[in-house]
């Protein structure tokens, strides 16, 4: 700045010079790459989806929503319908109990190793949930079924519902809880009636992003339910379920135009699924957090 | 209990009560140990199944480890039929994959996490903002899918021959193979899929500093950049590599996705252009087809690695949040 020995000229127009216009050129190229990488990133999204929709459309008609091969998908819909809700009914109890330990029992030691826990579970790569699960359940009955892919998938869900429910109770006031507590009211009856319900849209939040997640996770399933035949509607659990991720899968390692078309409208109807699943829980959630912090 | 009691019989009713109190209390102790006794329950099922987890894929592996030993990680052949199998290939692979994926991914990330938490105005962050976690939706079968059979040919025919010609003298950057499946295409598959996990947590902590300190280094002068780069990433430069190490964790344990798109090979080179393969990718391809019990306690032995590396990235991460995210919470 010193160096700019010019002589103060009040009639001079206030702009920017020297270093101090350096500074503001750097500012705004920062700013250009930042908005310039969130425009990349909508891009990829955009250009994704238009392919699958784009392909997608073409093999979508009423008899490839309600039928089996070599017309449509229904099986495959059932099949991870099945598996999914399964793995659901298992993981959310469990999920559900492990945020309360943590929000409600737990110390400041005991929360920290199971919030942990969570963390290393939610982390493990999934073929090593398959892996293990074929290890315990398959290979000992050599038998493949979708009893033993919904348990693989239970493991994908339960830290996911944990940690979003968690995340709602710490929401409920504590005032609630004081309240409950002068009243004299024992602790697990204000637990299970006053805090859990003030607590279930974000329960049910939870609960749906981790089905959208679990319906679209191909390797734990590819190992535990990949040898059937899609031609009819299945429902029994015990023998292996066709499913739309592990359809997609095989029908890209195949190189056959027919099946890629196939792949292309599974694709759309699960990314449908998924993506209605999301905005669906969203939406619950903005409602569900406005209750609570009102 | 809001019952008043009429005067007269007053302790009569107060004998009454207390008995039913009593009752009440003595339900009440059991409630209260009995659902911190299931909650608990739940929380200790949750390890053992993570301890299982260890034991079962270790003990799988068992044959492969006392067989190879360690050199399975310094042996680079992988041949089923003949009974050879060495890991090295596979776990260059992985660490080439993974390295491509989080130096792209991550500045592009932590770019987007700037741009949320700190430009964008609040209407365009809301619009934003749930397109990014919308990526992170997709199944990786799909993003798989797109790679094998557009995005791959279209790297093959457009971005492949330009760097062989520009970049060719560095060994990385060797001649495109006649198919879209290659190391490179898998990468930035990789790269697309941990973009949203890093972005999105990076966000939360950009979010999260203090607008007091910003407000200050901005009116002690500085430009937008100066305060983001003077403040905001100084402070939160610990959540930061927690969350690309968890991005690490995922594009390391990617199976799916990389086995459509990388080819399936099998051998040790670093030519990104050619075809290649990681651990968890080659699980996945060869799991239903291993031809020998000792091909499985391989697939078994690459599992356990993974695991391994899997698990120390996690708690490396958490290490570092806690351990140095402790620290920039006291400073605030």
């Amino acid at each position: 700045m010193s160096r700019e020995q010019q002589p103060f000229d009040p009639t001079q127009p206030l702009v920017a010079t020297g270093n101090l216009r350096r500074r503001h050129l750097v500012s705004r190229v920062a700013q250009g790459l930042a908005i310039a990488a969130a425009a990349a990133a909508v891009a990829v999204l955009v250009i994704v989806i238009w392919a699958v929709v784009s392909h997608g459309i073409k093999a979508i008609s009423w008899d490839f929503i309600t039928k089996g091969e070599p017309d449509g998908i229904a099986p495959d819909l059932v099949g991870t319908g099945i598996i999914v809700g399964i793995g659901t009914l298992i993981a959310a109890p469990i999920g559900v109990l492990i945020a309360l330990f943590l929000s409600e029992y737990a110390g400041r030691r005991g929360s920290r190793a199971v919030q942990l826990l969570m963390d290393v579970m939610n982390g493990l790569p999934s073929i090593i949930i398959a892996v293990f699960i074929y290890i315990l359940i398959v290979a000992p009955t050599h038998k493949q079924s979708g009893l033993a892919a919904a348990i693989a998938l239970s493991i994908i869900e339960v830290p996911l519902i944990a940690r979003g429910t968690q995340e709602v109770l710490n929401l409920v006031p504590a005032a609630q809880r004081e309240a409950a507590d002068a009243l004299g009211v024992a602790r697990w009856r204000s637990i299970l009636t006053i805090i859990l319900p003030s607590a279930l849209g974000g329960i049910v939040t939870a609960t749906l992003l981790s089905v959208a997640r679990a319906a679209g996770e191909t390797a734990p399933v590819l190992l535990i339910s990949s040898i059937f035949s899609g031609d009819t509607l299945q429902f029994n659990p015990l023998q292996p379920l066709p499913n739309v991720p592990v359809r997609i899968f095989q029908l890209s390692e195949e190189a056959n135009p027919e099946g890629f078309t196939e792949a292309w409208g599974l694709s759309l109807v699960l990314i449908v699924i998924i993506l209605v699943l999301g905005l669906g829980s969203r939406a619950l959630l903005n409602r569900s957090k406005r209750k609570l912090t009102r | 209990m809001s019952a008043t009691p009429p005067a007269g019989s007053t302790s009569l009713k107060l004998a009454r009560s207390n008995r039913q109190s009593s009752a009440r209390k003595r339900a009440d102790r059991f409630g209260d140990v009995a659902l911190r006794l299931i909650c608990l329950g739940a929380a200790v099922l949750a390890a053992i199944v993570l301890v299982l987890i260890a034991k079962e894929v270790i003990e799988g592996a068992q044959p492969a480890i006392s067989k190879f030993g360690f050199s399975f990680i310094t042996h680079h052949e992988w041949a089923p039929p003949l009974e050879k199998f060495g890991g090295e290939g596979l776990i260059l692979g992985t660490l080439i994959t993974s390295t491509i994926a989080l130096v792209v991914g991550a500045p592009v990330a932590i770019s987007i996490g700037i741009f949320l938490a700190l430009l964008a105005p609040t209407g365009i962050r809301n619009v934003i903002s749930p397109l990014v976690e919308m990526l992170a939706a997709i199944p990786s079968v799909i993003l798989g899918f797109w790679g094998l059979l557009i995005f791959g040919p279209f790297l093959q025919r457009s971005v492949e021959p330009f760097l062989h010609d520009t970049f060719g003298f560095i060994p990385l950057f060797g001649k495109p193979e006649t198919t879209g499946a290659s190391v490179f295409t898998a990468s930035l598959i990789l790269t697309i899929m941990v973009i949203p996990i890093i972005a999105s947590v990076s966000r939360d902590l950009f979010m999260a500093v203090p607008q007091d300190l910003q407000d200050g280094a901005a009116a002690l002068g500085s430009t937008r950049w100066e305060v983001i780069r003077g403040v905001v990433l100084p402070s939160t430069l610990s959540g930061m590599i927690a969350a690309s190490l968890l991005g690490l964790g995922r594009a390391l344990g990617e199976a799916i996705a990389v086995s459509q798109v990388i080819g399936g090979g099998t051998d040790s080179h670093l030519s990104l252009f050619k075809t290649g393969g990681t651990m968890a990718s080659i699980i996945a391809l060869q799991f239903s087809s291993a031809v020998s019990a000792i091909h499985t306690a391989s697939l078994y032995y690459l599992a356990a690695l993974l695991l391994v590396i899997g698990v120390a990235s996690n708690l490396l991460a958490s290490w570092v949040g806690m351990r140095f995210g402790s620290a920039g919470g006291a400073m605030r």
